[in-house]
């Protein structure tokens, strides 16, 4: 299966839906793959063939969830291999289990939703940085649980994604400021609570976003707010870094710059590390957790 | 502590237990605490006779039955109170029998009287209760059935005040044949509920030779341990279970005995002779339990020759796996988190710490270590002396230049003797000092420790349970003088050498184990995951 027409099928799966969490577009193209596939005899070389297609996939999109959808996608199927000693056996309960998999993942972002609006109260103000869907969702949700509350939203250079995100929020009638990323001090004392996406989850409990986010939950510390991240399941991600320095090089720019530019050293980063002791509470589909949590669920997921 | 009123408290469960599982022995003690029981039991009575019979009042009947069981037992220590609460509440069942005798002792008295008596008497229990709540504990009346199997109590180690432990202690090695090791020089006062020897009298010089209750090897690593010749966690774990195999081998079944039984009571009086050499290790603790396991798991039909080589494989594989593979598994893990050009602190000589050091240096990484290190001890030169060796540039400073150092330290790099189930590593003392400041230079933290050092212990602080080492070593002799020579002269003078301490979970950043990278706080889990293989 020529890996340049998946890559395709991935970039159109994330242009058609744009509502779609990449990690799950990732997923879809796997899935594809692997129905597609007629080249694997045995199970180690469809998972050679499978690692070989997410590693394309991540040049494609250096975001962290293509890359923790992708293992978690190969753990899951993995654990099928034990069972059935035919292969196309195999892979017709790979492809059930896969489909399977995404059906439930496709939830998840509503069972987040579900859990996080009880968490924003009448008059509440709320800040968030750059644009994310999930946070999108809460909101929605909170407003359609006729909350009243306004949301200050960071604008979030280079893209200015928080433009998009405060032109969404207008939509669904939500009291919206787009306010500069060096005012996030100023702003700070006058909201009541943060809540942020995320793009992947490490297994130290941090999380890795959007830049700027570092700054939000120190300053959040700093003046005791509390600080909410919303994430799915899927985005828990096999990484421990130990500061900003640790985060893998692949991760940290688009994906067009790392082949494009020679010295990475003159780009900017796209993401930072959040630790840990900064966060208050994640909100998953698994649950409510701590940071100390998370490594518990992670290793419940891959081991 | 154990502040209770008889001073055999302590001793009353350790008695019952123990008579559980050994054998007529003890019941002889168990009929004499029950004697004694039932003795104060009726002084208390006619105390409260003697108090009711001056004030009568009326209390409400169903204030009764949670104060009284309470107060009528006797007070064993050392408990916590609301953890035994629930315990005297379905033990009340059988004490509502005792408050009947007492009006049967006086058919002089009215039934109005003996009642008001009863009450009063409740009253005065139920107000002694109160203030006083270090009253907890369990009647020995009640069947051993109904003792509650969560309460443990504090192993004798920690108790060395405790003039009753002692004394138990010294019981229970006089049966063992092992000699009692005495305490030495004076003890700082928030330690003496610890163990203090001396490395000069080493145990080995009360044994005769040769010894018939304990076999040879195990002598030679007693007394290697406690000289200090084999220290540290893993080659401490290593050396016993090289001496158990040696045991092993050399071991024949009695007569009408069972291997599986017979092996492991043989293997007890060893243990306690190593106790007494040098306090174990939570490594050589799991490492124990493990080989008791594997003992009493033998089949009783099989044949001793096979049983003994089962068990000498089973020893090989357990260091082979969970010392041998798991540091080759943790350097791996280790070496992702070198990048070149660090700067790494290590303190003190950690067998696991040099092992990925040395590896991370032939996989081509480029990095410099500063080894810190600190007295009494100075572990820290050995480890510099291994690193040297292998082309490794080196710094050497001691613990009290760490402020000055870390500045330049991108990652610090620490062994640990044990986790603890709160997460809190217990490892040599100056560690926490390590972690504390490298946490205030925002410096990454990184403990490297095996998953069979993971102990159930819960610990916070570094006082409840620790080692102290010789307080001789302190002294040290510079241009012919000895400073502190005669430290036991002077009467306020006391040298205090301890050999472990606890680091808070907060100041560690990441723990590296042969399951992989973790939290500090995520050590439950893993030892729930263990506990689920087995």
């Amino acid at each position: 299966m020529n890996l340049m027409k998946l890559v395709e099928y991935f970039r159109t799966q994330v242009r058609q839906d744009p509502e779609v969490p990449s990690a799950v577009a990732a997923i879809r193209t796997l899935l594809e793959f692997l129905k597609r596939d007629q080249t694997g005899e045995t199970i180690l070389g469809l998972r050679e063939n499978l690692t070989q297609t997410i590693r394309r996939l991540e040049e494609a999109d250096s975001s962290v969830a293509v890359s923790s959808g992708g293992e978690l996608f190969l753990r899951f199927i993995s654990l099928t291999s034990l069972e059935h000693p035919d292969l196309s056996q195999c892979k017709k309960v790979m492809v059930e289990r896969g489909e399977l998999f995404l059906k439930k993942i496709s939830l998840s972002r509503s069972k987040v939703a579900k859990l996080c609006h009880t968490f924003i109260k009448d008059g509440a103000k709320i800040l968030t940085h750059s644009s994310s869907r999930v946070v999108l969702k809460v909101l929605e949700s909170a407003a359609a649980d006729k909350k009243r509350f306004t949301v200050y939203v960071t604008e979030s250079q280079p893209d200015s994604a928080g433009r998009q995100m405060a032109d969404k929020l207008q939509n669904l009638n939500i009291p919206v400021t787009v306010v500069l990323d060096a005012a996030v001090g100023y702003i700070m004392e006058k909201v009541d609570l943060v809540i942020v996406g995320a793009e992947g989850v490490v297994e130290s409990g941090g999380i890795i976003n959007k830049i700027g986010t570092y700054q939000l939950a120190v300053c959040s510390k700093a003046h005791n707010k509390p600080f909410y991240v919303v994430a799915e399941s899927f985005k828990f991600v096999r990484l421990y870094p130990l500061n900003q320095q640790d985060v893998p090089e692949r991760f940290k720019y688009k994906a067009d710059t790392l082949k494009a530019v020679e010295d990475l050293a003159e780009e900017h980063p796209m993401i930072d590390y959040t630790p840990p002791s900064l966060i208050t509470l994640l909100f998953t589909d698994l649950g409510v957790l701590t940071p100390s949590a998370v490594s518990d669920e992670l290793i419940k997921l891959y081991l | 502590m154990a502040d209770c009123g008889e001073p055999d408290g302590p001793g009353n469960k350790d008695d019952i237990t123990r008579s559980k599982n050994e054998g007529k022995e003890l019941s002889k003690e168990e009929k004499q605490r029950l004697r004694k029981q039932k003795k104060q039991q009726k002084k208390q009575k006619e105390r409260k006779n003697e108090k009711s019979e001056t004030e009568k009042e009326k209390t409400p009947v169903s204030l009764l039955p949670p104060p009284r069981p309470v107060a009528t037992q006797k007070a064993p220590s050392a408990l916590p109170a609301p953890a035994s609460a629930p315990i005297p509440v379905p033990a009340s069942a059988p004490f509502h029998s005792s408050p009947a005798p007492s009006p049967a002792d006086k058919p002089a008295k009215s039934k109005a009287e003996l009642k008001a008596e009863r009450r009063a008497r409740q009253e005065t229990d139920r107000a002694a209760k109160q203030p006083g709540s270090s009253s907890s504990g369990i009647k020995t009346k009640v069947p051993l059935s109904e003792l509650n199997p969560v309460v443990k109590r504090l192993p004798e180690h920690v108790q060395v005040d405790d003039p009753a432990v002692v004394k138990r202690l010294a019981k229970k090695l006089e049966r063992q044949q092992i000699p009692l090791r005495s305490d030495y020089g004076y003890k700082v006062s928030l330690f003496s509920h610890l163990h203090q020897y001396s490395r000069k009298a080493p145990l080995t010089q009360q044994l005769s030779i040769p010894s018939t209750v304990i076999h040879p090897s195990i002598v030679r690593l007693g007394l290697q341990y406690s000289q200090g010749i084999v220290a540290g966690s893993n080659a401490r774990s290593v050396a016993l279970l090289h001496a158990f195999k040696q045991v092993i081998r050399d071991y024949t079944t009695p007569p009408n005995e069972e291997l599986s039984r017979d092996l492991v009571n043989k293997l007890k009086p060893y243990i306690s002779f190593l106790n007494q050499c040098r306090p174990l290790s939570a490594s050589m603790g799991n490492a124990i339990k493990y080989i008791k396991k594997e003992i009493s798991n033998i089949p009783s039909q099989c044949k001793e020759e096979e049983a003994k080589t089962k068990l000498l494989t089973c020893i090989d594989r357990y260091i082979e796996e969970k010392i041998v593979l798991a540091a080759k598994a943790i350097s791996k893990y280790a070496i992702e988190k070198i990048s070149d050009g660090d700067v790494i602190l290590v303190y003190g000589c950690s067998s696991l710490v040099n092992n990925i050091l040395c590896e991370a240096f032939e996989k081509s990484r480029k990095f410099r270590v500063i080894v810190v290190d600190s007295r009494p001890r100075l572990e820290g030169r050995e480890a510099l002396r291994r690193l040297v060796q292998r082309g490794i540039s080196c710094t050497y400073v001691l613990i009290s230049a760490l402020s000055y150092i870390l500045p330049e330290v991108s990652k610090v790099f620490l062994g640990a003797h044990a986790l603890l189930a709160n997460g809190y590593v217990m490892s040599r003392v100056g560690t926490s000092q390590i972690a504390l400041v490298a946490r205030t230079f925002n410096v990454p933290v990184l403990v490297c420790c095996e998953t069979y050092k993971f102990c159930e212990k819960v610990q916070t602080d570094s006082f409840v349970s620790n080692e102290l080492d010789d307080p001789d070593d302190l002294m040290v002799t510079r241009k012919g003088k000895t400073q502190l020579e005669n430290w036991q002269d002077v009467s306020s003078l006391g040298l205090l050498n301890l050999v472990y301490d606890v680091t808070p979970p907060d100041f560690v950043d990441l723990v590296i184990t042969d399951l992989g990278m973790i939290p500090c706080t995520s050590v439950p889990v893993v030892l729930r995951v263990k506990n689920l293989d087995q």
